[in-house]
């Protein structure tokens, strides 16, 4: 009857994101007077999944789940949840897990909401508060089945240390055939650059900006910070950056804890897809830029003229606070 | 080849989001229903294959009569036959389910749907779709090309790409990247035309089951006013991030 969550690794290593689900599964399990049993597949660090209160890990280990595969992967997860007569499976909100999530919940008939925010504000009848209209506001969702699948948002619950001793098993999913009929020819994926799925601070560039040329300056602030680099939507189709940067309505989800947006008007389908961050920093040279209105932090001003500034600025400080 | 699209109708992007009836209903007052965003650009996909390969495309929505007009928009685009399915889409799954008997009644090759709508953000219809129909599935998909029965995608995920091989039949869920924001066309006169002579079937659904339901909604607590910082004082900048805001 524990709570299951599916934790995601990355050659091996758990993310942020990956404790914020167990955190969350904790903090339902509490609710409804159970454990936490977490499964991993093809993950080292198990043991540190006790720290956000798992208590026991099921450990799959299996050289056919080296590359990822949303149908096995689902496979393996329903059989764990199964096995554990879980009630609840918790899962995160990344691109795998968001192509994971849907199948799981075919497998196990169960009602699946996603881009969770809260715990849930009942357990009978089973109530949870989602984001919808592209973070324009909540939804109060009911899931009425026996199982449940719970998709939590990245940065929404956070981290909720609790100091468990979890014991660790080998589990061995029975795989058919069936499971890996796409496969993954190829993957790109930049090394060393940090994602906007895992940013805590993302710095984005407008059509301010005038042209590709000029995206040192981003990159440069990026780098300081620490930060993964996006852009508005114009910006990507005019092709001064790749869509993978295109962050919005239309583009990737931002929820990062600081985000830093420069020569951006702050259109409505903009704001929508990065409203989830914590704090929000424009810098604009017109007064009047919609992007003041959902800012925490304004500075208006020529971004030619802040931004080399800014930058050298923040190395100071950084190099103070090491 | 087969193809059918699944359109979701949903309000236009600069909508204002309000509610009624004790905060349970969207608020569709002085709205403009579109095509999903994310349908749009795999329905223009569609239509590449239905110019270059031979391939028939139709459309397909789950919902009331109010959804026609963006049904017949997809005609107009250069769909050939469109089916409502006469039913309140409810959730996800229902509609999955519902989706899926549409799909399999008409022996369809490819299904391409969009990774998500952006009223709901459920993202969920196109992975329940393609498990209960057991045909593949690729999410997030950014690239599709089909040679026979064999398709290769490619698929966005955090950080990079990944390139994806699999047979049909074939479900996506798709998004920009399917195609460019420039191959994206208006209707002209002469499709907007055509469709109104073109078949939309309206279908009685399976009374597929949902398993969620909305209770209500709520919109976020307003938001305090902005603080400017003089672009000659940056340094406050700084001292707020680190010791107000916490996040450098
Ligand atoms: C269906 C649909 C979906 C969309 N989805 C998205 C989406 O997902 N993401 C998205 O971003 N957009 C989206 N858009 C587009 C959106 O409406 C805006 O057009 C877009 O966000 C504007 O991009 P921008 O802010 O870079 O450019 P602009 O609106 O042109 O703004 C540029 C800003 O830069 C400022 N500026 C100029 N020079 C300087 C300078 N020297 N220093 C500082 N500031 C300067 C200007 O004052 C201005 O505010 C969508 C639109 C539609 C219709």
């Amino acid at each position: 009857m524990s709570v299951l969550v599916y934790i995601e690794s990355e050659n091996g290593k758990f993310k942020k994101a990956s404790y914020e689900a167990a955190s969350y599964a904790k903090g339902v399990a509490d609710q409804l007077g159970t454990t936490v049993t977490a499964i991993s597949i093809n993950a080292n660090d198990n043991a540190s999944l006790g720290n956000y209160g798992v208590s026991k890990v099921l450990n799959v280990a299996n050289d056919k789940l080296a590359k990822f595969n949303a149908e096995a992967y689902a496979d393996a997860i329903a059989q764990a949840a199964k096995n554990e007569d879980a009630k609840v499976v918790v899962i995160g909100q990344t691109a795998n897990d968001k192509y994971i999530a849907p199948i799981l919940a075919v497998d196990l008939e169960a009602g699946y909401a996603s881009n969770v925010v809260e715990l849930p504000s009942s357990t009978a009848p089973f109530q949870v508060k989602r984001t919808a209209f592209t973070n324009k506001a909540f939804n109060v969702t009911n899931i009425s089945t026996d199982v449940k699948v719970i998709g939590v948002s990245k940065n929404a619950y956070g981290l909720v240390e609790n100091n468990t001793e979890a014991s660790i098993e080998d589990f061995a999913p029975t795989l058919a055939d069936g499971d890996f009929t796409v496969n993954v020819e190829s993957v790109d994926k930049a090394k060393d650059k940090v994602t906007i799925a895992d940013a805590e601070i993302v710095v984005s560039g407008g059509r301010g900006l005038k042209g590709p040329e000029n995206w040192g300056m981003i990159e440069d602030l990026a780098e300081t910070l620490g930060a993964a680099t996006a852009c508005s939507k114009p910006v990507s189709d005019m092709g001064w950056r790749p869509h993978s940067e295109h962050v919005g309505q239309t583009g990737k989800p931002v929820a990062s804890n600081l985000y830093i947006a420069v020569g951006i008007s702050g259109a409505i389908q903009h704001l929508a897809g990065i409203n989830a961050s914590k704090t929000k920093v424009v810098i604009n040279n017109d007064p009047e830029a919609p992007f003041f209105k959902a800012a925490d932090y304004g500075i208006v001003g020529d971004a030619f003229e802040v931004l080399p500034k800014l930058t050298e600025k923040l190395k100071e400080f950084k190099a103070n606070n090491a | 080849m087969k193809i059918l699209v699944c359109i979701s109708h949903v309000p236009d992007t600069t909508s204002k989001i309000n509610f009624t009836d004790g905060d349970t209903k969207f608020d569709t007052n002085g709205v403009q229903f579109v095509i999903n965003p994310n349908d749009e650009f795999g329905l223009t996909r569609a239509m590449w294959f239905k110019e270059k390969q031979g391939a028939s495309v139709d459309v397909v929505n789950v919902g009331g009569a109010e959804t026609e007009p963006t049904l017949r928009k997809a005609l107009a685009i250069g769909a050939d036959n469109a089916i409502r399915v006469n039913t309140e889409a409810k959730d996800g799954f229902q509609v999955a389910k519902e989706l899926a008997k549409v799909a399999k009644d008409g022996n369809y090759d490819l299904v391409i749907a969009g990774r998500e709508s952006i009223d709901y953000n459920g993202g969920m219809v196109p992975g329940m779709m393609a498990k209960i129909l057991g045909a593949n599935f690729v999410n997030t998909c950014v690239s599709l090309e089909v040679d026979g029965d064999k398709a290769t995608a490619i698929r966005e995920i955090d950080g990079g790409k990944e390139t994806l091989t699999a047979s049909l039949p074939l479900v996506i869920g798709g998004q920009k990247g399917l195609v460019e924001e420039s191959d994206l066309k208006i209707p002209n006169m002469r499709g907007i035309m055509m469709a109104r002579k073109k078949p939309l079937n309206v279908v009685e659904p399976s009374n597929a089951e949902a398993f969620t339901s909305s209770e209500k909604f709520e919109k976020p607590a307003p938001k305090g006013d902005v603080k400017l910082v003089s672009e000659d004082n940056l340094d406050e900048l700084i001292n707020l991030l680190h010791n107000e805001a916490k996040v450098i």
